[in-house]
């Protein structure tokens, strides 16, 4: 296969996935939310179900009116829901789906390193939409955004710093092959990074118990306050795809990917990637929709008293063991 | 109980609470019945009205509308005062500003005035949720039988 035609299909796949998962991910919300709390949820959209709720949902964001308010700065205001889906849909280029090579938008060497940093960029993108909006309260959440993932960036690394030491490499196709070697996921001996990564992912993508910035109570959903149409529809669908791409992430470096016991990675792998990443994803709707959130204060001390230093820890002894053993 | 058990339990009960039939009735095709005691609409007995007034004075949002004329009847023996009587013309209640605080059918003192359980009577104008007599007349056949009364 030539070069350009595997570029221009990687492309489509990977900016199809981005909405797609989005998709799936918001209904399951949805209904998840719905029978955790004795309702049923979207139930007439479609024929069964209320399947189709979300593209309802996404064609009644598109005719709506797309408002950009008089004290907002225009450029920046339409540039900042872009930044945010493209850190997005970056993230979606190195998650391994196979053990093949066409299994991945792009192996690249510092696989895990480019993830954490290119997923900072959305909360750049979170930044400018609240800077440029010209409201106070989308200012006070975007400002909160920026703290929070000041605070949970560094858990995130250092706790993923963990498997690096132990896999020996920062390629996520090299990690999950190093877990598939030995025979058993990183998650059993990496747990407190398990625990850092999947706490800081939260963080990381604003939900509950860590949604300060969004808090629609007291910050009329923050950032997004001033947001409509199809610009809000892309901050929507970016969240959406974000749990998608952290619970791969997760999947990868801790769940061992594509690996499972006798099971063929050659035709299985894709179907066992989504299978850990939807449970991971479950995983982070449950707490949604049973923790309240953190007040602002608490929500720094847990990162910079707790996690820092737990993650430090666990850094620690990782490399003592890898030495030692 | 151990620091961080609550979290844990939090996490059952939601989760457990997903695989229980939700509590939801689906409205338009399955109807919930409501207790006899509900508040739904107001309706009027109007043989038993005098017009009296006293329901459209307490009335916090003044949304009955009542007017009454007397009616003068032949005295019952020959040279005596005419009998009155007052005719109710027109009773009124305005549900677009009703509160449903029910004092006009505490207040009534002729027991002219119920509650009926029947809720379904929303209109797409303000204009149409005026009741008339006739048709506060016609919720009286919805307005379910007082309790027995209590053994002593």
């Amino acid at each position: 296969m030539s070069f350009y035609l595997e570029l221009a299909i990687k492309m489509v796949v990977i900016f199809a996935m981005v909405p797609a998962t989005a998709l799936v991910i918001g209904y399951a919300e949805l209904k998840l939310s719905a029978h955790m709390q004795s309702r049923i949820g979207p139930y007439y959209a479609g024929v069964r179900w209320g399947w189709a709720q979300l593209i309802a949902d996404g064609v009644k964001f598109l005719q709506k009116e797309d408002i950009i308010p008089d004290n907002a700065d225009r450029r920046v205001f339409s540039l900042a829901p872009a930044v945010v889906m493209i850190s997005t849909v970056a993230l979606f280029l190195i998650i391994p789906f196979g053990s093949s090579g066409y299994a991945i938008g792009r192996n690249v060497d510092m696989g895990i390193f480019y993830a954490m940093a290119i997923s900072s960029v959305g909360t750049l993108g979170v930044l400018m939409a609240g800077w440029s909006s010209g409201n106070k309260f989308s200012l006070i959440g975007a400002l909160r955004a920026g703290g929070q993932l000041i605070a949970y960036e560094l858990p995130m690394v250092l706790g993923v710093v963990g498997v690096i030491i132990q896999a020996g490499t920062l390629s996520m196709q090299g990690i999950v092959e190093v877990q598939i070697a030995q025979g058993w996921p990183f998650a059993f001996t990496q747990f407190v990074g398990f625990f850092l990564f999947l706490l800081a992912a939260l963080a990381e993508m604003n939900r509950t118990p860590f949604d300060m910035p969004i808090a629609e109570s007291e910050l009329v959903t923050g950032y997004l306050t001033e947001y409509s149409g199809f610009r809000f529809l892309f901050f929507f669908l970016a969240e959406y795809a974000n749990i998608f791409a952290y619970s791969a992430i997760a999947a990868t470096l801790f769940l061992g990917g594509w690996g499972f016991w006798g099971v063929s990675a050659a035709w299985a792998g894709p179907f066992i990637v989504v299978a850990k990443t939807f449970a991971l994803s479950f995983v982070v709707i449950w707490f949604r929709w049973t923790f309240p959130r953190f007040r602002e204060d608490q929500l720094q001390s847990l990162a910079w008293r707790w996690l820092v230093p737990l993650a430090l820890a666990n850094i620690a002894v990782t490399a003592i063991l890898k030495v030692v053993i | 109980m151990a620091t961080g058990m609550g979290l844990l339990k939090g996490l059952w009960v939601t989760f457990s609470t997903m695989f229980t039939k939700p509590v939801t009735v689906m409205y338009p095709n399955v109807k919930e019945l409501p207790v006899d005691r509900s508040r739904g609409v107001i309706a009027l007995d109007e043989d038993a009205c005098t017009s009296c007034m006293l329901c459209a004075r307490q009335c916090p949002d003044w949304c009955i509308y009542i007017e009454g004329h007397k009616e003068e009847k032949p005295p019952s023996k020959p040279g005596g005062r005419p009998r009155t009587r007052n005719v109710l013309d027109r009773f009124d209640i305005d549900y677009a500003l009703c509160m449903y605080c029910g004092i006009c059918v505490e207040v009534c003192p002729f027991d002219a005035l119920f509650w009926s359980p029947e809720y379904e009577y929303s209109e797409l104008e303000m204009k149409p949720l005026l009741h008339d007599k006739a048709k506060l007349g016609e919720w009286l056949t919805t307005v379910p039988e007082p309790p027995a009364l209590e053994d002593r």
